[in-house]
């Protein structure tokens, strides 16, 4: 029996790894590095993880590692976060399409000047459409429980692509939380080893990573995006088996108290338990408010999203990214886009808050829902609002 | 644009874009993107090989006189050939049309 116990979520994550049994692991052990990787290189120091730890000297080092790992056939998984994922970025592009499971968990942080090393979600956003499976967990149980989930479906061999489980920087990564760290016989039913359905092997050479002249490139990469889509019924499945098996039960979009709400709050990562005490002390007010969870970002999970909101009239979305210059922030961006012209559509308005590790607190919530209420009514000249930033 | 045997379309491409056929670069044929072709001259030319050495695209090939010739389906004009020459034995001519 699975025994739950106070432990930082870095380390849990470090156990579950473990527990998938990895091959390889390949990362750049400093800043802006966890205890994720640091856990690991014990794990295997000291005998108790038979895998192969590569210290690299970069992120694009490490990212590449993987690749080349992965190709091989190995069970390959890193770590990182912030500047450490955009030193990465090169090589993100690079695993999609050539189809590599690698599984990678970024600690999501603000993306220097001024140096910071506390939580938004700005250092992922701008690597949205690198095509990687893309989950983000509420709490320590979640991340080590998609972390599981992310090596089954990525190895699926209908899927073979590489997945990213984001978890909070700092208000995930480095807290103590109760969890459940699953036992090894469970995870062994659960994730069937790694078997690619092509790997480098000098006995049967094959290429891959050729050049993509015109005449191909476009294809390829339409297949990737399709491969990604179709990706979601995999992950839809996995999570059904992982209830079974686990008793956790996990979907693409978390409602909660939607039922006859006139706002509902769209949330991403750890602040989402926050927006749930909001909604609870708005709920008790006699307000209409609920919230959705996104936890399934890539591919987005367009027919569940929009059961989801079913006929709510008013959406206040939470983005903690600013897109420096455009014309509002990647989710609401893309969630506008899902309803454009749609009749009886939600009106959208997007809420920037929480860069930078700035709390994000039920009173902020509360600020967002009674905005989104007024400019219901009386349609803002701005496309998206700063919550919780000083003007002066 | 170069010709490739192998037009494919996205639900046919291979898993992950790879070769699964070792030396199939031979059915890209690089030719077409030429603008002057190497033209050698027999009188000059002292059987060295270092146009075929040089050549970047391996397109010189012997024959059985010793000599080099050059294969105009992947010859893509960059001139090296005629610059290493020793004996200035290959002149760059334009492509005409
Ligand atoms: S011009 Fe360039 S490609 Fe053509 S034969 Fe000479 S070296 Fe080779
Ligand atoms: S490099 Fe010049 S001299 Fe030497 S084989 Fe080629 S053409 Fe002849």
């Amino acid at each position: 029996m699975a025994k739950r116990i106070g432990i930082e979520v870095s380390i849990a994550l470090a156990e579950a790894v473990k527990l998938c049994n990895v091959d390889v692991i390949a990362a750049y052990p400093i800043t802006p590095q966890t205890h994720i990787v640091e856990h690991l290189s014990e794990l295997v120091a000291d005998g108790s993880l038979d895998a192969e730890f590569v210290p690299v000297e970069s992120e694009h080092s490490a990212m590449s590692c993987c690749c080349g790992s992965s190709a091989a056939g190995a069970r390959t998984f890193t770590a990182t976060s912030a500047q450490g994922l955009s030193l990465m970025s090169e090589i993100l592009y690079i695993a999609s399409p050539m189809r590599l499971p690698i599984v990678m968990v970024v600690a999501n942080r603000a993306m220097s000047a001024p140096i910071s090393i506390w939580n938004d979600h700005q250092d992922i956003m701008v690597q949205k459409d690198v095509g990687w499976i893309q989950t983000f967990a509420e709490n320590g149980q979640e991340a080590v429980d998609l972390l599981i989930h992310a090596f089954r479906v990525a190895e699926d061999r209908k899927v073979s692509l590489p997945a990213i489980v984001n978890i909070d920087g700092f208000t995930l990564s480095h807290v103590i939380e109760p969890i459940e760290i699953p036992d090894q016989e469970d995870v062994d039913k659960f994730l069937p080893p790694f078997k690619p359905k092509y790997r480098l092997d000098p006995r049967k050479p094959i290429t891959m990573g050729p050049v993509g002249i015109p005449e191909i490139y476009f294809e390829s990469k339409i297949a990737t995006n399709e491969a990604l889509k179709a990706s979601k019924k995999v992950i839809l499945k996995a999570w059904k088996e992982f209830e079974e098996i686990f008793g956790r039960k996990y979907e693409p979009i978390d409602a909660y108290r939607t039922e006859d709400a006139e706002v509902l709050l769209v949330t991403m990562g750890s602040i989402s338990e926050t927006a749930m005490t909001a909604v609870d002390v708005m709920r008790d007010k006699g307000q209409k408010v609920g919230l959705l969870k996104i936890r399934l970002w890539r591919p987005f999970p367009i027919q569940e999203f929009r059961k989801a909101v079913g006929k709510t009239p008013i959406l206040a979305v939470v983005d903690r990214h600013l897109s420096l210059g455009g014309v509002c922030s990647p989710v609401a961006s893309e969630l506008k886009t899902l309803y454009y012209k749609v009749p009886s559509a939600p009106k959208i308005f997007d809420f920037i808050t929480g860069l930078g590790g700035r709390d994000v607190t039920v009173e902020h919530f509360e600020e967002i829902v009674d905005k989104a209420k007024s400019f219901a009514k009386r349609r803002p000249k701005d496309y998206y609002h700063y919550i919780g930033g000083r003007e002066k | 644009m170069a010709r490739v045997d192998a037009i494919v379309g996205w639900k046919t491409i291979t898993f992950g874009c790879h070769i699964f056929e070792p030396g199939n670069s031979v059915k890209f044929r690089t030719g077409d993107w030429r603008s002057q072709r190497p033209v050698l001259d027999k009188e000059k030319c002292i059987k060295c090989g270092m146009c075929w050495i040089y050549c970047p695209d391996m397109a010189y090939n012997q024959t059985e006189d010793g000599y080099f010739e050059v294969n105009l389906e992947y010859c893509k004009g960059c001139g090296i050939c005629a610059n290493e020459c020793p004996k200035d034995a290959i002149t760059m001519v334009p492509e005409e049309g």
